[in-house]
């Protein structure tokens, strides 16, 4: 019987044994009606095609293919705008959709996962939220069509000069330098240091971010900063930033453990002037807590399709690899593995949907947002840890996938709220709760 | 011009493919099943000709189990404008299935049926063939290029052959059977997902159009390929000679 190989693509050229995944593995399709499913179906099989063929390079080389524009394909195949309205090309459907989409671009790849979301949920989908309709109509349809990349910009670098350096400056201007930095905002992200100072016509903002995602690419950036330093959380205001704003520019692009390809860096402000047009939604309205709800919710989709990649790599490996006369699936030891990464993956995607379904029904729930990608994540990690176990010496080896889906899964612990902010939201939520 | 694409539900390509243990057949219970891909580039095609504007409609038929409204769905998702699901248990053979087509015909009157080659679960390569046999149509098999000509009523078709590409021109009606190279199938997008939910589908049995499905064909037994032995290096031309007469006998 003859096998019709790729009958419609490069997959078959670029299948290999080792990535060739068992498309008959299914998910717990109790949490999808039969269109969410077709979804899930056609974007699997868009990623698989365009996207998981090259993840690979795309870890090695840390940088986007050259051959190929991702982002136009996804935005061709509508994926971008997903919670967008349909006037600027979106699909305006909501987040069970979208976290859909990043599960099984996720599979495909950690790292385009990554950008993905960062592009589509806290780019886009804060333009949409909080944009007034001028904003929205100049930067949604170039962001949703993917000619133009989309971040957004919350945390602050560490000063990370010699300590004698600071010292000398210090000496010199008789104060700390407000451009040296140290104890900035990371976790504490209402301590940033950014300023923007009001002037005629906008404001100018002085400082920097670190580790924003897509930002040596972005052209739209959601950027937040310090408006009223003695306001604490009231004192922080959105601003949109342009590629090419004079006093706005990027920096090195970070080299990361994981997550390579999705390019990541630190942005630099010095005396950036930003119009008052450009401030998103109000000033002092930060939006420093909400948006973050929903960022959470649709990345958590990410540690999601991680975990099932880890599936896709595990189960044909045990189903083929004989030790002792028997293949490795045959063994207790193994059994009990597999049977934990399925369910640490099923348990995770019934929460994740569970609670995307609430929030498209108007019920967002910062314990539960935070909950899903704290368990999301946690637990994607493990998987990928307990795959390179079940690959054994070959998971070990860079040439299985294995080793990437886990330096891919620890930034999900780490970006959006590190694993123990999110502990700490849900545990005073409930401590305030009656 | 109305355009009849026939597409079929089978085993997903990339599916390790397992016979049963009573060795009736090959495993189907829990696998995943997808649009046979010919189809799809039948379908791709299909669509194509009416984006140009050389026709009005394009039905996609599926004939078997329940289960085929899902590929049908696939179908309308991709851009068909309906669907006819012909429900039937058990193994439909090509000269059935053309059959029941040739009945669909006389109800929709197409004056283009595509089918892709062969499906890759029996690889038959026979009903498109057939179709054109019962309708007397012209046929165009292995369709690599596919050009219609509206007013002189022609569809010209380039055609992979053994020897390298053949050109007919057919008169319309006909019957075109599509190769890989035709063209690369579009992905259903969520909009268009949507949207097939409205598209109707239309159900019918064979016996409403009376076709009997009793086939000729029994299938006695499946079994796997035997395992590929290793090779052997032989010393001289006499010994393959020897091997090939008295051992392969081949020659």
């Amino acid at each position: 019987m003859q096998r019709l190989l790729g009958a419609r693509s490069l997959c078959a050229s670029f299948f290999t044994k080792k990535q060739k995944h068992s498309a008959a593995f299914s998910s717990t399709s109790l949490l999808f009606d039969d269109t969410q499913l077709q979804f899930k179906e056609s974007v699997g099989q868009f990623a698989r095609e365009n996207i998981a063929p090259r993840a690979a390079n795309i870890d090695q080389s840390n940088s986007f293919p050259q051959d190929v524009n991702l982002w136009k394909l996804m935005g061709n195949f509508n994926l971008h705008g997903i919670t967008a309205p349909q006037e600027y090309g979106g699909l305006g459907l909501g987040y069970l959709y979208h976290c859909i989409a990043m599960e099984e671009i996720s599979r495909a790849s950690g790292s385009v996962g990554l950008s993905y979301g960062a592009h589509s949920n806290l780019c886009i989908n804060q333009l949409v939220r909080h944009g007034s309709p001028a904003q929205k109509d100049k930067y949604l349809p170039k962001l949703i069509s993917g000619e133009h990349v989309g971040a957004l910009a919350m945390s602050e670098p560490n000063g990370n000069l010699p300590m004698l350096l600071l010292g000398l400056s210090t000496f010199l201007l008789g104060k700390l330098p407000d451009v040296f930095v140290f104890n900035a905002a990371g976790s504490d992200v209402v301590g940033m240091k950014c300023k923007a100072d009001r002037v005629d016509g906008g404001y100018i903002i002085n400082g920097n971010k670190m580790w924003c995602t897509n930002g040596p690419v972005a052209q739209t950036l959601v950027v937040y900063a310090k408006t009223d330093i003695k306001a604490g959380s009231k004192g922080i205001t959105a601003f949109i930033i342009e590629k090419g704003m004079p006093g706005f520019s990027t920096a090195q692009k970070l080299d990361k453990l994981g997550m390579r390809g999705s390019d990541t860096c630190e942005l630099v402000f010095e005396n950036c002037f930003v119009p008052n047009e450009n401030v998103l939604g109000q000033e002092g309205k930060g939006c420093v807590s909400f948006g973050l709800d929903l960022e959470r919710l649709v990345l958590a989709a990410g540690p999601l399709g991680i975990m099932q990649a880890c599936i896709d790599v595990v189960l044909p490996y045990v189903r083929q690899r004989e030790q002792f006369g028997r293949p490795l699936g045959e063994f207790q030891f193994i059994q009990g593995k597999t049977a934990d990464m399925y369910t640490a993956l099923q348990s995770s995607r019934s929460y994740v949907y569970s609670v995307a379904r609430d929030c498209d029904n108007g019920k967002v729930d910062p314990k539960d947002c935070a909950g899903v990608i704290l368990c999301a994540a946690e637990r994607a990690t493990q998987v990928a840890l307990q795959a390179i176990q079940c690959l054994g010496g070959n998971g070990y080896v860079n040439e299985y996938a294995t080793g990437r889906l886990l330096r891919d899964a620890k930034l999900y612990e780490i970006g959006a709220g590190t694993s123990e902010i999110r502990r700490m939201i849900i545990g005073r939520k409930l401590l305030k709760q009656q | 011009m109305k355009i009849m694409v026939a597409i079929k539900r089978v085993v997903d390509y990339a599916v390790k493919i397992r016979v049963k243990s009573d060795r009736t057949g090959v495993e189907t219970n829990n696998v995943k099943m997808s649009m046979n891909p010919f189809c799809e580039i039948a379908l791709e095609e299909a669509l194509r000709i009416k984006e140009s504007g050389l026709a009005s409609e394009v039905v996609a038929v599926s004939m078997g189990p329940a289960q085929c409204v899902d590929t049908l769905r696939t179908g309308l998702a991709m851009g068909a404008d309906r669907g006819v699901h012909v429900e039937a248990a058990g193994q439909l053979y090509p000269l059935t299935v053309a059959k029941i087509l040739k009945s669909l015909v006389e109800v929709e009157k197409p004056g283009l049926i595509i089918l892709g080659k062969q499906a890759i679960d029996d690889d038959c390569n026979q009903t498109g063939q057939m179709v054109a046999g019962l309708l007397s149509w012209p046929q165009g098999t292995f369709a690599s290029k596919v050009v219609l000509d509206k007013e002189k009523q022609l569809a010209m078709v380039e055609r992979e052959v053994d020897g390298g590409l053949e050109t007919l021109e057919l008169d319309l009606p006909a019957v075109i059977t599509t190769d890989l190279r035709l063209n690369q199938p579009r992905y259903a997008t969520l909009p268009n997902i949507m949207k097939a939910k409205s598209k109707p589908i239309k159900k019918y049995t064979p016996q409403e159009l009376n076709v009997d499905v009793k086939s000729d064909l029994e299938v006695i037994q499946v079994t796997e390929p035997p395992k590929r032995k290793a090779g052997v290096i032989l010393s001289s031309v006499e010994e393959l000679i020897d091997k090939l007469k008295n051992e392969a006998r081949v020659i």
